[in-house]
């Protein structure tokens, strides 16, 4: 038998664009062959290769939430080659898609407990998936706690869904944005993410607390969270690293030993805390 | 049980023809000026003498240095990808070293484990390896040390070892290899008593892998390294000369309209290799490339992959401008208190 | 001359002037290394013999090699020219480095500060040698068809490795050409198209500013002549430009002969 192409790309066409800041969108990607898109499934946490032929390929989270049928999206900053060529893309354009690829937010274990997501700017996406599977799967979860900072309200992503959580009796969304970075009309929190979480002082009782944002933020955030009394185990963490293939062989996103790609990307605190500071 | 015959020198040009009339290229090592690099022959004559190691290994056969991944058409707003590349031809390596042969191994691990790299399997599957092995060696040579000999199968389909002036003891190894003797029965001779052993380099064990392997994962922050790598430039030559360094790099190139997708070397030795396009790099200098090269080999693929990924072939040694000398260096961590 | 570079080198440590030496040690079987003195007590490692030929220059400008603090560099004429063509493009203060030159008589050259240094390339300017203008010449006699099948043959070899970068001194931009990917503008994968890219790329920006050291061809593992492009231009410009500029191609005349610039 004919062996699969592992690079070779599933044709994707994309059906809608939100902007979600100046440099930030949000593609909803379909199967172009609907038998492929069948086929296809995926589990929260896990990543692909996107590419625009003839250019390349760059490496994001699928943001939607494996709950939703039919289509994944996937939310990216206009930074090099191939993100911006994406975001050049329009609706009805085809682009590829190889994935999903890497392990898994363990969200069947969290059964019957709590979730608290701490995240700040573009990290959200990666989180956005496993909030919106425990929201479409609430009966599972007990209290369900968003924390959200962006460097100005100008920087938020998902603003519409911010706006749909909030609204919400069933999630507790705490949004804030740095001193300076907040408009006349801004009813959220003014401050950086750990101090707005030390306030908060959300229970570590029976929850999971997932962590997700810029270097600095991860390095300020955790003292909190230990403060708070959560463990190094039940704190989970999504790391990125320069990648090609996705599928353990190019040889450039390890940690030590582990692959982000095929032993990642999420990993607890317990297991960063083992890895040398290669990400 | 190994079946083992004869075969003269002054038939290997025939063995040559018989095997292009069946269909296969023959890639053998080629002097150039001062380089012995494999390349497709048209007889034995071609063949390069009376060397210790050829330049560049023969995982170019399974590795191309620049492969093609598939061929994409753009227009407005659709793409199609065109099937993949045209399946490999059959293709001999003759004059493989025993050392060249066990690094296949290591390329199996990554390409074949959890995702079958179907781009490979298929120049594997279609290449057969005639090792020769080797009669002398040089300072830089160390397979012994990382449990391989200068008379090792492992890896080949047909093992030749010069047993007097003008006879190889060759071993068979695989059906590939008996695929080989089908083709020209009439060159092979039954062996007799003959052993290799006595016919082969004397390669001394130089240190202790299990020490090397114990001693790795508590070394990561050790000044080692930047002792060591002081003099390191950071190109690539060490890694692109390394039979059992496989890390790609994928490149894209159209002509706006039609296109291909490559993969080509790469290494880690490059600054590039890890940078983020933010900017953030995770190994920023120098050293910390130089690390995660022995770290690789010696620690993360023996632990992750259960093969090591260095067989002693020694030609990072031999080719790198500024003398890193990787036996060197081991023997040095593996020593160091 | 050994010996009075190590008792140059153990001075200059010793005084606590600089607080590396980069110089010339024993390397593996018969071969030399660059290696980095740090203490007095070792600058006995140090040799200086016909086989000390890399140019030590680029390690000026390495970061960990920075990071020991002043260097000394043992320094034969292309290193010397490395080091005032890189002042030249403002990448050393004068205070940066000290030197231990050496004469092409194979003398010890007293060059207290960059300033001489600069004073001493100017006084010996670049030359190819007679056998090295005779293998430019020898190109220059082929047919264009002849000298395209034999770079075409050369270049067919190289891996892009880029070790005759990494090794040039003069090689030391943060982002190569062949790394601007916005557009790419050379291609990155080793094709023939690729690789005479690269090499013509690179020939071009070491345009006036190549040393003529040969790191280049020595550092090429698959024996590529690359020093041959770099002294067919020097060649050139020392016809079209004379021989006393300091860097032909950034050098500004009113009396320039092309009209383009004015």
């Amino acid at each position: 038998m004919e062996e699969k192409n592992v690079y070779q790309p599933y044709l994707m066409r994309i059906a809608s664009i939100i902007d979600e800041t100046p440099d930030v969108k949000t593609f909803r990607l379909e199967f172009i062959n609907e038998e492929e898109g069948k086929q296809f499934n995926f589990l929260a946490g896990q990543f692909g290769e996107y590419s625009v032929f003839g250019e390349g390929e760059s490496t994001f989270c699928i943001a939607s939430s494996p709950t939703r049928d039919g289509y994944i999206e996937c939310t990216f900053r206009k930074m090099g080659r191939v993100t911006k060529a994406l975001a050049s893309k329009e609706v009805g354009d085809t682009i590829g898609f190889r994935g999903p690829y890497g392990n898994t937010f363990p969200i069947d274990r969290w059964k019957g407990k709590s979730l608290l997501f701490v995240t700040g700017g573009i990290a959200l996406p990666p989180l956005r998936c496993v909030i919106w599977n425990a929201l479409d799967t609430r009966e599972n979860f007990k209290d369900v706690t968003v924390v959200y900072g962006a460097r100005s309200v100008q920087d938020l992503v998902y603003k519409h869904e911010l706006d749909e959580w909030e609204k919400r009796s069933d999630v507790k969304l705490i949004t804030t944005v740095d001193p300076g970075g907040e408009t006349k009309e801004w009813k959220g929190e003014i401050g950086f993410v750990p101090t707005v979480l030390e306030k908060a002082a959300p229970s570590s009782a029976d929850t999971i607390a997932l962590l997700c944002g810029p270097p600095i933020m991860i390095k300020l955030t955790m003292p909190v969270l230990t403060k708070l009394g959560f463990s190094p185990d039940n704190i989970f963490t999504t790391l990125e690293n320069r990648m090609k293939c996705g599928i353990g062989k190019c040889g450039r996103c390890n940690v030590g030993k582990y692959f982000v790609c095929k032993d990642g990307p999420v990993f607890t605190f317990a297991q960063v805390n083992q890895l040398p500071p290669e990400y | 049980m190994t079946d083992k015959k004869t075969i003269k020198k002054s038939s290997l040009d025939d063995l040559f023809k018989k095997m292009m009339a069946d269909g296969k290229r023959v890639l053998a090592p080629v002097r150039k000026g001062e380089t012995v690099l494999f390349q497709e022959v048209d007889g034995y004559s071609a063949v390069a003498a009376d060397y210790v190691q050829t330049t560049l290994s023969a995982k170019e056969a399974l590795l191309p240095r620049c492969e093609e991944m598939m061929r994409f058409t753009t227009a407005q707003s659709t793409v199609s990808l065109e099937e993949g590349p045209a399946k490999p031809s059959p293709v001999v390596v003759f004059g493989v070293r025993p050392c060249d042969a066990r690094s296949i191994a290591v390329v199996n691990a990554v390409y074949l484990k959890d995702y079958n790299d179907a781009l490979y399997k298929e120049k594997s599957d279609s290449t057969t390896i005639i090792a020769v092995s080797c009669a002398k060696s040089d300072e830089y040579c160390f397979c012994t040390s990382v449990g391989g000999s200068p008379g090792s199968t492992e890896g080949s389909d047909i093992l030749l070892t010069l047993i007097d002036g003008d006879t190889y003891l060759a071993e068979i190894l695989t059906d590939k290899g008996k695929a080989v003797v089908s083709i020209a029965p009439a060159l092979f001779a039954a062996a007799g008593s003959e052993v290799k052993e006595k016919h082969l380099a004397d390669v001394p064990v130089q240190f202790d892998l299990g020490a090397l392997e114990k001693k790795l994962p508590g070394a990561f922050d050790g000044a080692v390294w930047i002792t060591q790598s002081l003099r390191c430039i950071g190109c690539g030559t060490c890694s692109y000369v390394c039979p059992a360094c496989t890390c790609f790099d994928i490149q894209d190139e159209t002509d706006g309209t039609r296109g291909m997708r490559f993969r080509c070397w790469d290494s880690c030795g490059f600054g590039q290799f890890t940078l983020h396009t933010s900017g953030h790099n995770p190994r920023e200098v120098q050293s910390q490339r130089w690390r995660q090269r022995i770290m690789h080999k010696f620690s993360y693929q023996p632990d992750q992959l259960q093969v090591v990924g260095c067989v002693g072939c020694g030609r990072c040694s031999r080719a790198c401008p500024v003398d890193m000398n990787i036996l060197q260096h081991i023997k040095d961590i593996v020593e160091a208190r | 001359m050994q010996d009075k570079i190590i008792q140059k080198a153990k001075e200059l440590l010793s005084g606590g002037a600089v607080q590396v030496v980069i110089g010339y040690g024993q390397g593996t079987g018969d071969r030399v290394r660059a290696i980095f003195i740090q203490k007095p007590e070792d600058a006995g490692r140090l040799i200086m013999d016909g086989r000390c030929v890399q140019n030590l220059a680029g390690y000026l400008m390495k970061h960990e090699v920075r990071a020991l603090g002043r260097a000394a560099i043992v320094a034969r004429m292309p290193v010397l020219r490395s080091i005032a063509q890189l002042m030249y493009e403002e990448q050393f203060k004068d205070s940066d480095v000290a030197v231990i030159g050496i004469s092409d008589a194979n003398e010890l050259v007293d060059l207290p500060d960059l300033n001489a240094l600069k004073e001493y390339v100017r006084a010996n300017p670049l030359k190819l040698t007679p056998e090295e203008q005779a293998e430019v010449d020898r190109l220059d006699a082929m047919t264009r068809e002849e000298r395209w099948a034999f770079w075409m043959e050369e270049t067919s070899k190289c891996i892009k490795c880029y070790a005759c970068r990494a090794s040039c001194p003069m090689c030391y931009c943060a982002r190569c050409t062949v790394e601007v990917n916005q557009p790419q503008w050379i291609s990155v994968p080793s094709h023939d198209l690729g690789n005479l890219e690269w090499h013509i790329m690179r020939a071009m920006h070491l345009a006036g500013r190549c040393v003529n050291c040969g790191e280049c061809t020595r550092a090429c593992p698959v024996g590529i002549p690359l020093r041959l492009l770099n002294q067919r231009i020097i060649a050139d410009i020392a016809d079209n430009f004379g021989e006393e500029e300091d860097y032909a191609l950034a050098a500004f005349k009113p009396d320039d002969k092309e009209d383009f610039i004015r």
